[in-house]
């Protein structure tokens, strides 16, 4: 079964928004309300960089352990998705993410918070697929129509990946070894190593008191 | 005097013992359990009606599409 994830990579993602858009356009989702955004480091100064950020659907997710409701759920498929009858828009979901992807529309002139709205991975929610009720609440079920999140199948520069997990570290990986540098970071082997992998394919755990792989040299070859 | 001396230790003694019945006062949290309605499969409905496979594969593919790497040979 998938495991359904986002990555963003920081190196191709040129500011453009158009994940926004796309997901805005395609859930009809209202003023005032972002599911996706895109986060800017060091804005204008050279060498900035840019993410696209949205529900990051946690393994253990830390709205899903506030809610006092409990009406997050998770599907077979790693999505984290929540019933909108039941949520009372209290907020603490919004306290716990890290990541700031629960979103409440302001319903009425003094700061009423409407039911919370998120990423649902186009996973729609708990309605029948594809239905109309399922669209006004949580938005068009991608999924159900074999398809992914819209914000990475559009995305122009293929900076924002989703879909399962391994395949997206396998494309990950491909790109980082292509264009010579990323693989040399910290952590690189724990996130996409591939400890199953034959000895000198890519990604393949490197043997014990190996030096790790060069960087490579400015200016190289880029993706 | 000796009187009211045994009086408070048995007093003392009695709240001494009351003591050891002191339960713990900590809450422990626990994970809650999904309250809301059942959801779907993304399969079980048509065009999948219930294959699982085919969806899959169908996943896979437009997942390979995203790796230009793999478009372009």
């Amino acid at each position: 079964m998938a495991r359904m994830k986002f990555l963003c990579d920081a190196e191709r993602c040129i500011e453009c928004n158009g994940c926004v858009t796309a997901c805005k356009q395609e859930h009809e989702i209202p003023w005032g309300v972002n599911r996706r955004r895109v986060v800017t480091i060091n804005d204008g100064v050279p060498g900035e960089r840019s993410i696209s950020v949205a529900c990051m659907h946690c393994s253990d997710a830390p709205c899903m352990a506030v809610c006092p409701v409990d009406c997050f759920y998770r599907t077979d498929d790693g999505v984290v998705l929540h019933d909108k009858d039941l949520c009372i828009g209290c907020g603490y979901c919004f306290y716990a993410c890290p990541f700031g992807a629960p979103q409440f529309p302001q319903a009425g002139a003094f700061g009423v918070r409407g039911k919370m709205d998120k990423c649902t991975f186009c996973a729609g929610g708990p309605e029948p697929n594809n239905s109309e009720a399922e669209f006004k609440k949580y938005g068009r079920n991608r999924l159900a129509e074999g398809k992914l999140p819209v914000c990475a199948e559009m995305c122009s520069t293929k900076a924002l990946l989703g879909g399962e997990g391994d395949v997206l570290a396998d494309i990950y990986r491909e790109r980082v070894t292509s264009r010579g540098k990323g693989s040399e970071v910290w952590g690189w082997a724990t996130a996409y190593g591939r400890p199953e992998a034959p000895k000198g394919a890519p990604g393949a755990a490197p043997a014990p008191g190996a030096a790790p792989p060069p960087a490579a040299p400015a200016g190289g070859a880029k993706s | 005097m000796i009187r009211y001396g045994i009086v408070a230790l048995a007093a003392m003694l009695a709240l001494v013992v009351a003591g050891c019945g002191e339960r713990p006062q900590v809450v422990s949290y626990k994970q809650g359990h999904y309250q809301g309605k059942p959801d779907q499969k993304a399969y079980e409905t048509a065009p999948w009606n219930g294959n699982q496979r085919d969806w899959e594969l169908a996943l896979a593919n437009r997942n390979q599409s995203q790796n230009e790497y793999k478009r372009i040979r």
